[in-house]
């Protein structure tokens, strides 16, 4: 049984996650703790509300530090929603700039929609090569967010396999999720969106070694 | 694709069990809201919202614990409204599993709690419920906001107040009409216009609807979600059906995996 850590670092309802990993048949703990951190065969970063105060949070717990030396093992780390936004370099809420963890470039900022949050079901366009989405490429799964990165901007190279990454349309198209080697993350809630959540978190899993 | 239009049954919840009955075959517990919230998750509902009518404060441990054990086994979100009165109650219902809140007539004896818990807990989880009728000429607009289910005016303009509100930080408005509200007549078409055209959160509809054909003329006035409890409850109608209409309609929907009735 694969054991997954969800990183507790006082962000938010992490009770559905928790039941969601389990659900599909993880061993999970919620703690902050370094060495379960770095021994879980998969860490989850959850997050909601504003970005900077998921930063805060993330920095008082070492998590910053913590997640960085898991990636740089190889070892499999999931964000989600608020905890997807944080990897990225920078993110921009009510005019207020703040440093995220700089595993992609790019900023987090405002979608540019009508009516926000972008909150409900939506579907997602994955690339052909997809392990995140096996088996649940045409499904819906449940957003709930008001800011979202508009552009990716990592150059591709020979050297490295380009990451690959999903969009979702929501007045203009946005990235949903990212499958970067160990480093997945999506904007959306798997743990809210029912069966296609579960068959994503199960993709997940089955990644973990 | 785009983003799916939100159908979302309501379920009134007393001390832990459900007040009106529900009519799904089968149930070995027709008043157990976990059983039920299970159910309408495998009927294609996109989103459960509990209104807790508990009266008494001693029996509010209850409703804590049909969250729990609602969110332990149901994977779509839950948002919880009755009697939230501070942001501890707030802060003890997100922690209990729910992922949105709503405010009522809390928020309008207290506006500053909708900028505290939006502070504290994001925008997103944040829902304004908003129990209106129509008023003649008594508001600019002709709509006021009432408290007590419905049952006290308060002069306050409907559309001043959902724009305020938003400023404070709600990220969803449910709207509730009271005058269709029991009808089953069909929602208020002219307030959901209102509302849509006044705010730029989504906002959920409410009150009114008795028969399949009264769900698409909601979403054509704006509304982003369809919310129904009796309809749903004494399977008049089924949420796969109402989907379909929608679909018909020429709106996104979330398709039901599996038809329950």
């Amino acid at each position: 049984m694969s054991r997954v850590v969800i990183l507790d670092y006082g962000s938010g309802n992490l009770r559905s996650a928790h039941r969601a990993l389990e659900r599909v048949g993880a061993d999970v703990e919620v703690t902050a703790d370094p060495e379960a951190v770095a021994h879980a065969d998969g860490l989850v970063v959850p997050g909601v509300g504003a970005f900077a105060a998921c930063m805060a949070g993330l920095h008082a717990v070492n998590g910053p530090r913590m997640i960085g030396r898991r990636l740089a093992g190889g070892r499999p780390v999931l964000g989600i929603c608020v905890g997807m936004q944080v990897l990225f370099e920078l993110g921009v809420e009510h005019g207020v700039t703040t440093e995220g963890m700089s595993e992609w470039p790019g900023t987090v900022e405002r979608l540019q929609a009508d009516v926000l949050p972008h909150m409900g079901w939506n579907t997602v366009d994955a690339p052909s090569e997809t392990a995140m989405f096996a088996g649940v490429e045409d499904a819906y799964f449940y957003f709930v967010h008001s800011y979202g990165v508009l552009d990716w901007t990592l150059p591709t190279s020979d050297h490295m396999a380009a990451p690959l990454v999903t969009w979702t349309d929501y007045g203009t198209p946005f990235v949903s999720a990212v499958e970067n080697g160990p480093l997945w993350a999506t904007q959306f809630h798997p743990e809210k969106s029912g069966d296609a959540g579960a068959q994503v978190l199960r993709n997940w899993l089955g990644s973990l070694v | 694709m785009s983003l799916a239009v939100r159908v979302i049954p309501c379920l009134d919840v007393d001390a832990g069990r459900v007040v009106k009955g529900v009519n799904f075959t089968g149930l070995r517990d027709a008043g157990d809201p976990v059983e039920l919230a299970r159910r309408y998750d495998l009927a294609g509902a996109d989103e459960l919202v509990f209104l807790d009518i508990t009266a008494s404060s001693g029996d509010r441990e209850t409703t804590y614990d049909v969250v729990r054990r609602t969110a332990d086994q149901v994977f779509i979100p839950l948002t919880v409204g009755g009697g939230v009165r501070t942001v501890e109650d707030f802060d003890r219902l997100l922690r209990a599993g729910a992922d949105k809140v709503s405010l009522s007539t809390a928020s309008v004896q207290r506006p500053d709690l909708v900028s505290e818990a939006s502070r504290v807990f994001g925008s997103q989880c944040v829902v304004l419920s908003v129990d209106t009728r129509r008023c003649g000429d008594a508001t600019e607009s002709g709509f006021e906001v009432t408290t007590h289910g419905g049952r006290q005016g308060t002069g306050i303009d409907t559309l001043a107040w959902v724009r305020q509100i938003v400023d404070r930080g709600a990220g969803e408005i449910l709207l509730n009409s009271m005058d269709a509200d029991g009808t089953r007549e069909g929602f208020d078409v002219d307030l959901i216009a209102l509302v849509r055209d006044a705010v730029d959160v989504p906002v959920i509809a409410s009150g009114g609807a008795g028969a399949v054909e009264h769900f698409a003329p909601a979403v054509a006035a704006g509304a982003d979600a369809v919310l129904a409890a009796s309809v749903f409850h004494f399977g008049a109608v089924t949420i796969g059906e109402v989907k379909e209409s929608l679909a018909a309609a020429g709106y996104p929907v979330r398709p039901v995996a599996m038809e329950v009735v």
